[in-house]
């Protein structure tokens, strides 16, 4: 009998820590948020919303502050690597699920987790060491002599090939982002019912036929959902992109030019803000990235849940 | 219960031995200091030799010179350092006493194959009309008129500048103000500023490897960067019309020949000093200290006058600049006014 009271006690004791865990996290995310609204609230009042997101100067000494180039910037990279990313992960994606043999199927998988796995900052250094020069010497001068040479988008390849620019970037970010894009696409591949593929099989559907018409449509949101987490991720990413970037608080005029992002801003001037309203600035741009990430992650989720209970 | 038991012990018998490898040789409180990155590497050196010597512990973080003025103000740590000398104003206002420590010298350092082993000469107007992206090629005629015997090709420049928010930078935009009114007029000085052109790399080391790894580049950068990257520096011309390389005696010159006015907590800036033979470009970084803090600031003062006394040979290895003895003997006196020494 006693031990029975007891064993009800515990239950309810344990019950109660895992809601106060959930319950954690979601007064985590209300506190950063207050923090961050609070903290920027003498920017907000000084520049107001508009005025913020559409003025291009960044001027510490001036102290005036507007965040045109950094949304922008954080915005046309994660873009970008989405690009270049998502062709690439679906790719592994339908190879891992559909074609290779299991023999494959385990170290690519492995393989793809343990990119995901590496820290950002040995993505930066190894961008700046390692892939920037290569970039500078051989990958953007070839593709000024030739797509350069092209009307109209010959402009994107214009200006002097240094190798820190947003093309680098771009590309560093969407290397970051592939694990992720292609193990979610994945992962959507495999709800697909096995009997909706065994029948078009049966039907006599060639295996490029099953991927384009049953598989890719029934898990579309699903995709969908993985690149908008993937670019909630490329959004937020801070130190690769820092080393590679070039940092100059200006819009791109090409894909060959220097320019920043929010994360970046942050990770650069944060300590050495000594001024009040350049700190409130800073919060402020955060509190703009917040509430961006958040609301795209919140379509990405919603796309995945519909996926999922279909 | 047995397992807990167990675990209980060892737990205690571990804890003991920490406790007994962490005793101090002789009793004291550690001093804890936060600020600027620049002189992280030369205090945390003097930490662990002062700690060896006399058993006191001097536990520095660098979170940025704008992060230490800041919890200084607000009296969360025992000193704070900044690459910035504060207003003596500013100082009244925060209660706050402040004096230089050591001197770091900010060079150009440039990457032009063409040149050899031949050095550049710039002044402070080519070098802001540089960074203006007013002189936009290797060969303009006014970097030809400085520079006679050089054979500079028709390359477009590219300046390189510190992204993140620094001290080197403050010094670096602060001499451009002294020689440049354009320069004053539209940028100013400051740990970041509004750059129009180049690109920006992150910290020092960030800097000295773009430079080195690209060509026609142009990068400031502190001086032990510079050496330890065996990177081409250029040689400047200083306030006396004189042409003078980077080098400790130079730098040294620079601090003696800058107002450093005790009345004034040593507030001034080293740039285009009017020495015959000083290098144009060179900053002191600076401890705060809170002004009620006696006791604790007597600490402080001791490990900062054993640093004065035994630790030039440190800051010299790491590529630092002691302060002349001149400046230390002011520095002691400023102490001593303060019933501190």
């Amino acid at each position: 009998m006693i031990s029975s009271k007891k064993e009800y006690l515990f239950n309810a004791f344990f019950l109660l820590i895992t809601g106060l865990s959930a319950f954690l996290i979601i007064v985590l995310l209300l506190g950063i948020f207050v923090v961050l609204f609070s903290e920027s609230l003498p920017a907000i009042k000084k520049f107001g919303f508009v005025k913020f997101i559409t003025t291009p100067t960044w001027d510490p000494v001036r102290e005036i502050f507007g965040g045109a180039i950094p949304l922008f910037g954080t915005l046309v990279t994660s873009f970008l690597a989405l690009i270049i990313a998502v062709p690439i992960a679906l790719g592994i994606a339908i190879f891992i699920s559909e074609v290779a043999p299991r023999s494959v199927k385990e170290p690519i998988g492995t393989a793809i987790e343990l990119l995901a796995a590496i820290p950002s900052i040995i993505y930066g250094m190894w961008g700046l060491f390692t892939l920037a020069p290569l970039q500078a010497k051989y990958v953007e001068p070839f593709l000024q002599s030739t797509l350069g040479k092209l009307p109209y988008i010959g402009k994107l390849f214009s200006g002097v090939p240094l190798g820190i620019d947003l093309l680098t970037a771009s590309l560093i970010l969407s290397i970051m982002i592939i694990p992720f894009t292609a193990s979610i696409a994945r992962d959507a591949f495999q709800l697909v019912p096995a009997v909706l593929k065994e029948s078009a099989y049966g039907l006599g559907a060639t295996k490029w036929e099953v991927i384009k018409d049953v598989m890719i449509p029934y898990c579309k949101l699903g995709i969908l959902g993985g690149i908008g987490l993937s670019l909630g991720r490329a959004l937020g990413e801070t130190m690769a992109v820092a080393f590679v970037l070039g940092n100059l608080n200006q819009f791109p005029s090409s894909l060959f030019s220097p320019t920043t992002t929010v994360t970046v801003k942050l990770a650069n001037e944060f300590t050495e803000a000594e001024k009040d309203i350049h700190l409130a600035s800073l919060f402020y741009l955060a509190l703009l990235l917040f509430i961006m990430s958040f609301t795209i992650l919140a379509i990405a989720k919603y796309l995945i849940q519909r996926t999922r209970n279909r | 219960m047995k397992k807990i038991l167990v675990l209980f012990i060892f737990t205690a018998i571990l804890f003991s031995c920490k406790g007994k490898e962490e005793a101090p040789k002789a009793p004291g409180k550690t001093l804890n200091g936060a600020g600027a990155t620049f002189p992280y590497p030369l205090y945390s050196s003097w930490a662990s030799s002062y700690y060896k010597e006399t058993g006191k512990k001097v536990n520095y973080q660098s979170i940025g010179s704008g992060g230490g003025i800041r919890q200084i103000t607000e009296r969360t740590v025992d000193f704070g350092a900044s690459d910035m000398p504060l207003k003596p104003e500013e100082l009244e206002e925060k209660k706050l006493l402040q004096f230089p420590t050591v001197i770091g010298g900010v060079v150009v350092a440039v990457n032009i194959p063409e040149l050899g082993e031949k050095t550049l000469v710039l002044d402070g107007n080519t070098l802001c009309k540089i960074f203006l992206g007013d002189i936009k090629t290797w060969d303009d005629p006014q970097l030809k008129a400085l520079n006679p015997g050089l054979n500079l090709p028709s390359k477009p420049i590219t300046p390189v500048y510190r992204s993140d928010g620094s001290g080197t930078t403050a010094i670096f935009t602060h001499y451009l103000v002294d020689v440049c009114p354009k320069w004053a007029k539209e940028i100013g000085f400051g740990t970041s500023v509004n750059f129009r052109v180049g690109i920006g790399a992150k910290g020092n080391e960030g800097v000295a490897n773009y430079v080195k790894r690209t060509p026609y580049t142009i990068g400031y950068l502190e001086y032990a960067y510079a050496i330890q990257n065996k990177i081409p520096v250029t040689n400047l011309k200083n306030s006396q019309g004189k042409i003078v390389s980077p080098s400790v005696e130079t730098f040294k010159e620079a601090a003696k020949t800058s107002k450093l006015d005790p009345a004034k907590h040593f507030y001034t800036w080293m740039t285009n000093a009017p020495g015959e033979n000083s290098w144009p470009i060179a900053g002191a970084t600076y401890i705060l200290l809170a002004k009620e803090k006696v006791e604790v600031n007597k600490e402080v003062v001791k490990f900062f006058d054993w640093a004065f006394s035994q630790g030039d040979k440190s800051a010299l290895d790491l590529h630092y600049v002691p302060l002349p003895e001149e400046v230390k003997a002011q520095i002691r006196e400023y102490w001593k006014s303060q019933g501190l020494y």
